[in-house]
């Protein structure tokens, strides 16, 4: 299980606003381990499933030119206060993390 | 004209040969308010963002959910895990270890020694049957950050107390400050305090003043959480220096002298850099 | 014979049933186009259909990346009914950096940090209403004197 996903939400006026900060080491695979001189292997996530309520509100595709530590920022309509959100990632080796917060 | 040479060339000698602390802190203020005047010294904690517009938007992008908060959240993790022992970090430092960062680095009177933040949680570590933890990066800059956190808003308070050595250790740092060393034979001064605020190809140089104030910090370029003496050996490797040990002596009155520099200003960090 | 007539039926309902879903709810990431190493291949694999230079998009990046590996980017626009928002760097090793794909209850305005290995076009192309609009914006990547 990948490291808890931290997110921030809030709702202003009808829309829901979301910023998750996810740590991961978000490797490329082009990096060169500067001790061993061997590529990095790729590690880095692929797919991110934003849900409010259990129903998919966006879904998010990444390759590897993704920054580490990767932050993602994005907005709704429909949210009240007492709903759940949920966000999962899937990295390329199978790993997944999720977090979850409640709107105030 | 001969009389304002003259008192230029005075207040240099009085402020590097004769000053005390204070007035080489004063005198530094003095500096940059002359360098920068129409510029708010208190935003020189923000180090080059206080001088560059493009620079200072993506930061305040990154300040929108800055990457630190990762190492806060493991620092305040660690922090609050007891040792083997059952004593905790709480226990070793003043008020729980909580919002007291703008005090160090300190002197300690008993050992002579100049104690950074760092040097007092591996003390506590291993004053408490713990092995000391890495200096530079992981879980011993995550402690240091959390515990930054927790100081945010508190007044940089650094004491020189009326002991020789610890006026000894604050010379030391300040002649480090002063001295070129490396390949390019660069000191500190010549890019944080001549050319502060100027470019050095692309990179906007930071202020000397506040330099001090937002340890540790997360750099983009280290991709993780790094503390003070990580960026100490970083920047004598890239005046083509051989860097010290973190927290070797002289990287401690170095900080030591830095951080009183700073006395006053706000503690603003974990911060995040480039 | 009945027995099989009937899970024929079952099962065409369920394929109609399973066409008849948005494609947001199924979306399944396109690895080919995350793996093309120039934008052609990306613009071809990913967008069937003529792409429109729009004013109606927002595109956010610095003029001048503090640092080639954490540059913040963000995408909105005020076209109705989005179905998706997609980011590329045209000079990097792998030009798709981001597809997101929104559903009817998304506001279309999205942020992501990315990694710009030079400097670079970055641009966005945006699925509107079955048609594509993009605009983009040139990002400097530079060697730092000091931060490196």
């Amino acid at each position: 299980m990948g490291k808890p996903i931290k997110i921030k939400a809030k709702i202003k006026g009808d829309v829901a606003e979301v910023k998750a900060l996810m740590p991961h080491p978000m490797e490329s695979g082009a990096r060169v381990n500067a001790d061993t001189g061997e590529k990095v292997p790729k590690h880095y996530i692929q797919e991110v499933v934003c849900k409010h309520n259990g129903t998919v509100v966006n879904t998010a595709f990444w390759g590897t030119g993704v920054s580490k530590d990767p932050y993602m920022a994005f907005k709704f309509k429909g949210a009240k206060s007492g709903d759940k959100l949920e966000i999962s990632w899937r990295d390329n080796t199978g790993d997944t993390s999720v977090g979850e917060t409640t709107f105030k | 004209m001969k009389r304002f040479l003259i008192a230029c060339f005075l207040f240099v000698v009085m402020t590097n040969v004769y000053a005390t602390p204070e007035q080489d802190r004063l005198a530094l203020r003095e500096f940059f308010t002359q360098r920068f005047p129409d510029l708010d010294l208190n935003e020189m904690i923000n180090g080059l963002y206080a001088f560059d517009e493009g620079a200072r938007e993506q930061w305040l992008e990154m300040e929108d959910f800055p990457p630190y908060e990762i190492a806060i959240e493991e620092g305040e993790e660690a922090f609050d895990t007891p040792f083997a022992n059952g004593k905790a970090y709480a226990d070793c430092f003043e008020n729980g270890g909580i919002g007291i960062k703008q005090n160090y680095p300190r002197f300690d009177v008993d050992s002579g020694e100049i104690i950074t933040l760092e040097w007092a949680i591996n003390q506590c570590r291993t004053d408490n049957g713990e092995e000391p933890l890495p200096w530079r990066t992981g879980e011993l800059a995550a402690i240091s950050a959390y515990m930054a956190y927790t100081s945010r808003g508190n007044r940089m308070s650094v004491v020189i107390p009326d002991d020789p050595r610890a006026l000894e250790a604050y010379e030391s740092g300040k002649e480090y400050y002063y001295t070129r060393r490396g390949q390019l034979e660069f000191a500190c001064e010549n890019c944080h305090m001549q050319s502060a605020g100027n470019l050095l190809r692309a990179d906007r140089l930071s202020g000397m003043l506040g330099q001090a104030t937002h340890w540790p910090v997360y750099r983009s370029k280290w991709g993780e959480t790094g503390t003070l003496h990580k960026r100490f050996m970083e920047c004598n490797s890239q005046v083509r220096a051989k860097p010290y040990e973190a927290q070797s002596q002289i990287y401690r009155e170095l900080e030591f002298f830095l951080s009183y520099m700073s006395n006053d200003m706000e503690m603003n960090g974990p911060a995040s850099r480039r | 014979m009945r027995l099989q007539r009937r899970t024929l039926i079952r099962s065409l309902l369920t394929a109609a049933a399973v066409l008849a879903v948005p494609r947001w709810l199924f979306a399944a990431r396109p690895d080919a186009a995350f793996d093309a190493d120039n934008s052609e291949s990306v613009v071809k694999d990913l967008f069937d259909g003529p792409i429109v230079e729009s004013d109606q998009i927002t595109l956010k990046v610095p003029d001048i990346a503090e640092n080639g590996a954490v540059v913040p980017v963000s995408v909105k626009t005020a076209l109705t009914d989005v179905e998706s928002i997609s980011v590329l760097v045209e000079n990097n090793p792998t030009p798709l950096v981001a597809l997101f794909e929104l559903s009817p209850q998304s506001v279309p305005d999205i942020s992501v940090r990315m990694k710009m290995g030079e400097s670079s076009v970055v641009r966005t192309v945006v699925k509107a209403g079955g048609k594509y609009y993009s605009t983009s914006k040139e990002v400097k990547v530079t060697i730092g004197g000091c931060g490196g």
